[in-house]
């Protein structure tokens, strides 16, 4: 792949997968809990016509510049993270921008939305919006550090720091997987992958029976729909990441959709298990069992 | 915040200079909403299909009518097959169910939502009470007729209205939505100056601006 222009080309095609692929499932977790609960649920369109809808009102109103910004920050966060995560393994095509150092990239885009999303929620004035904030750094925080006690376990296992060069040392045989060869860094790191993706019982920013609905409160129209292309884009590039680590990536579409919608459903079945953390418990929680978890994966490594 | 609160007054700056403060100028938008024209031709049309396909309705109750909202969510009813979603905030949210009688302070607390609702925005009326005051007619404190003060682009009438009439309802503000009928937003900005008389002469206390952007 030579020319600069078609690996945008093709970049920009990986966006457009991965945003339809988040929607698509987005509306299938729906419908399953839809089906669980004895209800029809929504139809499989209704993602796409809820953005669409939200860029076709007619009225917008303004908090301030960083209140414009921040929606462009927390889009930036997912659309950045997918952009330095190969998507399949041994395709120039959608091995995206892959460099030698991505995992370091790879864990700053992890907090780079929520800090966007701070500076904007606060300018939108509404209390919720602070607490929700507050309450999404605090956990962030906490998850990163089991993640990056995993992911660093994972460098000095491979000895390597990119993403690519890992995803071709677990290829052969289901067990050269990180998971098998590391079971302890997998274990840290698919639990901080439980509050990564803010479902229940970690969902303390938007707590819907709390602060409904946390940070994104103030924002409407437009603005929100930029909000609901990072919810669609922002899980797909972190479960695709957890897949290349862990689950020795894909090497074909399919294996792609498999396995990431069952990485997906890890965090829904968590989810629907378990009732809602407050935000204490949630981040004692990960400064225990992941944290320890985490540390004993480093130590491992050392010895 | 109690009116007083919002009056002009001199304060000493932390410099030791007295400065002035109008809070109703200093910290709010005092514009009057204007008309927003519709989209050309086609676009409108599938815009309008848009709005009409994911009604996200303010979980705000009203009134007594707004425990027929609930069952509207569970499996009984299933309201989401329809693109009906409940949103926590005004700003989101693109309809407002009057969920019937509406006492006077409440009132008040409608405008504010409603207007921070962003066009376009649709008003649906709950039950007998919002059309003329129903059971409660007469009461001091309550309003009789809700489209003197909102502009109301569906009624569902009864005491109380079951949930399949809800359902009803929303079908019939969703013919309406796609035939380029729900522009209550645009009626409110051009009787912008009639809705304000009759809602100033409802609510006394009046300590917000005229327009909450």
């Amino acid at each position: 792949m030579e020319s600069i222009g078609l690996k945008i080309l093709y970049a920009l095609l990986s966006i457009f997968i991965a945003l339809n692929y988040g929607l698509l499932i987005q509306a299938a977790v729906h419908k399953i809990g839809a089906r669980v609960g004895g209800r029809y649920g929504i139809r499989w369109f209704q993602p796409w016509v809820d953005i669409m809808k939200n860029y076709a009102k007619r009225t917008r109103i303004s908090h301030g510049i960083m209140f414009y910004i921040a929606p462009v920050f927390r889009l930036t966060g997912g659309i950045g993270l997918l952009l330095f995560v190969p998507l399949i393994y041994g395709s120039e095509m959608f091995s995206n921008f892959s460099f030698t150092g991505d995992l370091l990239i790879i864990l700053y885009f992890q907090f780079f939305g929520i800090l966007g999303m701070a500076l904007g929620a606060a300018e939108g004035g509404h209390p919720y919006s602070f607490m929700g904030v507050a309450r999404g750094l605090a956990q962030v925080t906490s998850i990163e550090l089991p993640l990056t006690l995993g992911v660093i376990a994972i460098a000095v296992q491979y000895q390597t720091l990119n993403v690519s060069d890992i995803m071709a040392a677990q290829q052969g045989s289901v067990l050269n997987w990180t998971i098998f060869t590391n079971p302890f860094a997998a274990a840290a790191m698919l639990l901080a992958f439980l509050g990564s993706m803010g479902r229940s019982p970690f969902d303390v920013v938007l707590a819907p029976q709390e602060i409904p609905i946390g940070p994104p409160t103030e924002f409407h129209s437009s603005l929100l729909g930029v909000l609901q292309l990072n919810r669609a884009i922002f899980p797909v590039a972190k479960v695709i990441l957890f897949m290349n680590l862990l689950f020795g990536g894909a090497t074909n579409w399919g294996e792609l959709i498999v396995k990431t919608f069952l990485i997906y459903m890890w965090s829904v079945f968590v989810g629907v298990a378990f009732p809602r953390f407050r935000v204490d418990q949630s981040i004692r929680w990960f400064l225990t069992v992941p944290l320890i978890l985490g540390v004993i994966a480093v130590l491992l490594m050392k010895f | 915040m109690s009116k007083k609160d919002l009056e002009k007054r001199t304060v000493i700056s932390p410099e030791g200079n007295p400065i002035e403060i109008d809070p109703m100028n200093d910290y709010f938008c005092q514009d009057t909403p204007k008309a927003a024209k519709p989209l050309n031709g086609i676009v409108e049309k599938f815009a309008n299909w848009m709005r009409s396909e994911s009604l996200w309705v303010l979980g705000f109750g009203t009134g007594c009518g707004a425990i027929e909202m609930r069952p509207l969510m569970t499996p009984r009813f299933d309201a989401y097959r329809f693109g009906i979603q409940w949103r926590p905030t005004p700003r989101q949210a693109s309809v407002f169910v009057i969920s019937g009688y509406l006492s006077v302070k409440t009132l008040k607390r409608v405008i504010r939502s409603y207007e921070q609702m962003q066009s376009p925005k649709f008003v649906m009326g709950l039950g007998s009470c919002t059309i003329n005051g129903g059971m409660y007619w007469d009461s001091y404190n309550t309003i009789n007729r809700l489209d003197h003060y909102l502009p109301v682009d569906v009624y569902v009438t009864g005491c109380m209205p079951r949930p399949e009439s809800l359902l009803a309802g929303f079908e019939k503000l969703k013919k309406l939505i796609k035939e380029g009928k729900g522009e209550g937003a645009n009626k409110y900005a051009d009787n912008f100056e009639w809705y304000k008389a009759n809602q100033k002469k409802i609510v006394k206390d009046w300590d917000m601006p005229d327009y909450n952007w």
